[in-house]
Order: C-alpha cells, then sequence, then structure tokens
C-alpha cells in the first residue's frame, strides 16, 4: 500500500460517514480504503457480492478479470448484472455498476483469461487478491501466484447449499494447499453449472470475502488467517476449523517445490485442447447428433433413450421417448436395459451420459452412442419449444 | 470407542446425512474411520485422495489416532463461484 494515503473530498466524507464515526475505521481508516486495491478474479456468484460491496465502502481500485458474457442463467446470483445486461460482457456491465454505485473509486477491467502467463501481471498492482473463480485450475493458480508474490488471498467457494471462506497466502498462515495438496480427479465435484447452487449462498460467501479484504486494508480485527470458515444454508449454522500452515507444503513450506507458475490445467487432469480434439475424433463412432437421433425417429426407428440426468432437470425438459435412469443409479440398474440393444445415452451437455456410456461398454453394452451436446442441443437444434436450463 | 463423523458437500449427498456417529476399535485412526465409511459407501472411495478431515474443528491428517467422543470431519474440495 502506498506510505501517502490520498485526502477525502467533502463528498467522500458525507459518503462515508457512518464509516468516519466508528474509530475501528476513521477518517485513517478510509484513507487506508481510498488507498488500497483488490483484484476480483471473476464477476460471477462471488465476485458480484464482493465488488459491489467494495465500491461501496470505498475501495479506491478494484480490478476484476472475467471473459465471459452475461447469461439469463447467471441473474438468480449475479446481482452486480441485470436483465438488460444479457448478452453483454460481464466487465463492461459491472464496471458500470460499480461505477453508479461509487464515481469516486477507478474500476480496471481485464478481458482475459487468467493463466500462469498473465498472473504475476495481474497481481503485482494490487494489495489484496479476492478468489471468486468457479474451477480447480484456476484456484491453485490463484492460490500459488498469491503465495509466490506474497499477497493475501481472500478465498471463497461455493456448492449447492454450502460455503467455504478463508485468508490463504499470508506469510504466518496457510495456503489453500496445506488443505488441499492436491486437486480432485477431473468430473469428481460438481461445478454450479453441473450441481446447481442456490442463489443467495454467493452471496454471503462473497460479503465474508469483502469483509475480509476491507480488514486486511484497514488493519482492523482479526483476519480469517489459519481458520477454515465452512457456511451451511440449509442449516442456518457456521463452523470453524483451524487449519496450521503445513511445513511440508509444496507452496509455502519450508522446502517448497514449486518455485513458479506451472501448468495447472495439466496439474488439475483437465485434458490439454489437442488431445482432447483427438478424443472427440476417436470416438465418433461412439457418438450421435441430436438431428440424427431426430431422423430415426422420424423413421421410425428408435433406439431406445436413456437420459441419466436428476429427476429434477428431467422435468425441466426431455426428449419424447427417453427413459430416465440417473447416472448414480445405473450401476445398480443397468440389468433393466438390454445390452445387445442399441442405446442412446444421453444428459443436459453430453459429460455424465459420457460416462454412463463407458460404464455401460465396461460392463458388456455394445451398442451405446452417447448423444453429443445433450438436451440442450436437441432444444438448440430440434425443439426449441422447450425450456434451457 | 464413539466418534461421530461429519460430512459435507458431495460426501453427505453420497451418504445420505450430514452426521453420523460409529464405534471404532482401539487404535482407529481418521484414515480407518474413512476406509469404514468408504466400505459402506462405495461412491466414497473415490474421494479418498481429494478429501482433507479435522478433528475436533483442527485439521487433521489421515493417521491421526482417534478418541473416544472425537467430532471427526472429511471435507471435499469444492470449487463453484
Amino acid at each position: 500500500m502506498s506510505s501517502t494515503l490520498p485526502d477525502l473530498s467533502n463528498e467522500e466524507i458525507k459518503r462515508y460517514s457512518r464509516h468516519l464515526i466508528m474509530p475501528e475505521v476513521g477518517v485513517d481508516g478510509q484513507r487506508r480504503l481510498k488507498g488500497g486495491s483488490v483484484l476480483c478474479i471473476g464477476a460471477g456468484g462471488l465476485g458480484s457480492p464482493a465488488a459491489m460491496y467494495l465500491a461501496a465502502a470505498g475501495v479506491g481500485r478494484i480490478g476484476i478479470v472475467d471473459f465471459d458474457v452475461v447469461d439469463y442463467s447467471n441473474l438468480q446470483r449475479q446481482i452486480i448484472h441485470g436483465t438488460p445486461d444479457v448478452g453483454r460482457s460481464k466487465l463492461v456491465s459491472a464496471k458500470d455498476r460499480l461505477l453508479a454505485l461509487n464515481p469516486h473509486i477507478q474500476v480496471d477491467t481485464y478481458e482475459e483469461a487468467l493463466s500462469s502467463e498473465n498472473a504475476f501481471r495481474l497481481f503485482e498492482p494490487y494489495d489484496v487478491i479476492l478468489d471468486g473463480t468457479d474451477n480447480f485450475p484456476t484456484r491453485y493458480l490463484v492460490n500459488d501466484a498469491c503465495v509466490l508474490l506474497g499477497k493475501p488471498n481472500t478465498y471463497g467457494s461455493i456448492f449447492r447449499f454450502e460455503g467455504q471462506a478463508s485468508v490463504f497466502g499470508m506469510k504466518k498462515g496457510p495456503c489453500y494447499r496445506c488443505l488441499y495438496p492436491e486437486p480432485p480427479p477431473p468430473g469428481l465435484v460438481p461445478s454450479c453449472a453441473e450441481g446447481g447452487v442456490l442463489g443467495v449462498l454467493p452471496g454471503v460467501i462473497g460479503v465474508i470475502q469483502a469483509t475480509e479484504a476491507i480488514k486486511l486494508l484497514t488493519g482492523v480485527g482479526e483476519p480469517l488467517v489459519g481458520r477454515f470458515l465452512l457456511y451451511d444454508a440449509l442449516k442456518m449454522r457456521f463452523r470453524e476449523l483451524k487449519v496450521p500452515k503445513d511445513p511440508d507444503c509444496p507452496v509455502c513450506g519450508t522446502h517448497p517445490t514449486v518455485t513458479t507458475l506451472i501448468d495447472y490445467e495439466q496439474f488439475c487432469g483437465v485434458r490439454p485442447a489437442a488431445e482432447a480434439s483427438v478424443v472427440s475424433v476417436a470416438s465418433n463412432g461412439f457418438e450421435i447428433t441430436s438431428v440424427e437421433l431426430k431422423q430415426r425417429i422420424d423413421k421410425g426407428q428408435p433406439p431406445r433413450i436413456v437420459d441419466v440426468r436428476e429427476p429434477n432437470e428431467f422435468q425441466i425438459n426431455r426428449i419424447p421417448g427417453a427413459e430416465l435412469i440417473p447416472l448414480g443409479e445405473l450401476p445398480r440398474r443397468y440389468a433393466e436395459l438390454d445390452a445387445t440393444e442399441e442405446l442412446v445415452v444421453m444428459c443436459k451437455m453430453g459429460g455424465r451420459s459420457a460416462k454412463a456410456a463407458d460404464f455401460l461398454r465396461s460392463v458388456g453394452f455394445t451398442r451405446v452412442l452417447n448423444l453429443k451436446g445433450g438436451v440442450l442441443d436437441w432444444v438448440d437444434k430440434v425443439d426449441p419449444s422447450q425450456p434451457k436450463y | 470407542m464413539r466418534v461421530t463423523v461429519r460430512l459435507f458437500a458431495r460426501l453427505r449427498e453420497i451418504a445420505g446425512t450430514a452426521e453420523l456417529t460409529r464405534t471404532v476399535e482401539a487404535g482407529a485412526t481418521v484414515g480407518s474411520l474413512w476406509k469404514d465409511l468408504a466400505r459402506e459407501h462405495a461412491a466414497l472411495a473415490q474421494y479418498e485422495r481429494s478429501i482433507s478431515s479435522a478433528v475436533n474443528a483442527d485439521y487433521a491428517r489421515m493417521d491421526r489416532p482417534l478418541a473416544d467422543g472425537d467430532e471427526v470431519a472429511f471435507l471435499p474440495p469444492v470449487s463453484g463461484g
């Protein structure tokens, strides 16, 4: 943080009066906020409420990294964006909203995917990094970059009705890798798009992240360092775990083996792009497109269609004639199917049904086709009258 | 010895409950308790290398011995944002 703090204008004094009259913040604390900066990684569920409160609180410089476009399905939780913003860049939409909230701040936007190549450059000018990403490779990247640069990482993460928050990357505290040294295998942990999320949940967790960022900038209170906060919205309960710094941590331990940023996609087992295209070419014999499936149905030769989504998804949209066997039930229900019959397996986008197809082939099914692009592609190409989710 | 187990996120969904109690033998560890649970719910097994655990709200490794009355938490990583 700069050693000479900026002064507050009369307008700012009026705006921040509820801060200024508290001795814990006061004029000096507010000047620290004005001289401070936070980089939000992502303008999604967590980044939306976090950035709005940081802006309202008067954090002088807010950076946002994102490269997405606002979609209708974002609006249930990403409250920085409004209905008229659908189709706009999230960065443009977020910047407009933040400056409408507080024109006294500076908002810098970075329309790029955070990577090992740009992370140091993007993080360097900021005091605090706020991790609001939605995938493991980026989370490990943010963690490592913060540790290597010595910057605090106000971390938050969500799953359906549960959230976690902590402050990582502080000298005396642990980092994310002290808690989770190894990423889970790809596909094991569902994302919000796959698993769903209660809209208000990222509001709670994102605001905790913003609170921690504000405390770090002002130096007030006890930061959430060495403590892992767990929130359960259904039980409305907070729990806290004590997490010490791991001396054997590969990044922040006493003998670190990770001393520069690595390839995080590879580290997390996410298939590199080149290999992915090879696999999809190789697996062409195992796929069917929604147009091809429609032609088969129209010709009166419909294959048996198995929808491996969950019942609540099946309620939203479906392919006529499809039978529901959720992926998790398939191992004990596959005997309901005939191993020699032609089967088309399908889900929302094709990921879960690819697993279902692999499983069925492993137990002896010989004629399994995966519906490419899932029911969403079916709605796009064949039956636009059905809703998408 | 009786211990209480708390499961979070996907683990809770697989086991169908967020909290359960188990009787374990003397000498049991966090890791042996986890293996017991994974035998009851096969779908848990794939999370073994990815979870973190805590005993009485303190982060604990899999080799940590258990005592009567301990509360053991198993947390899978989550990545939603």
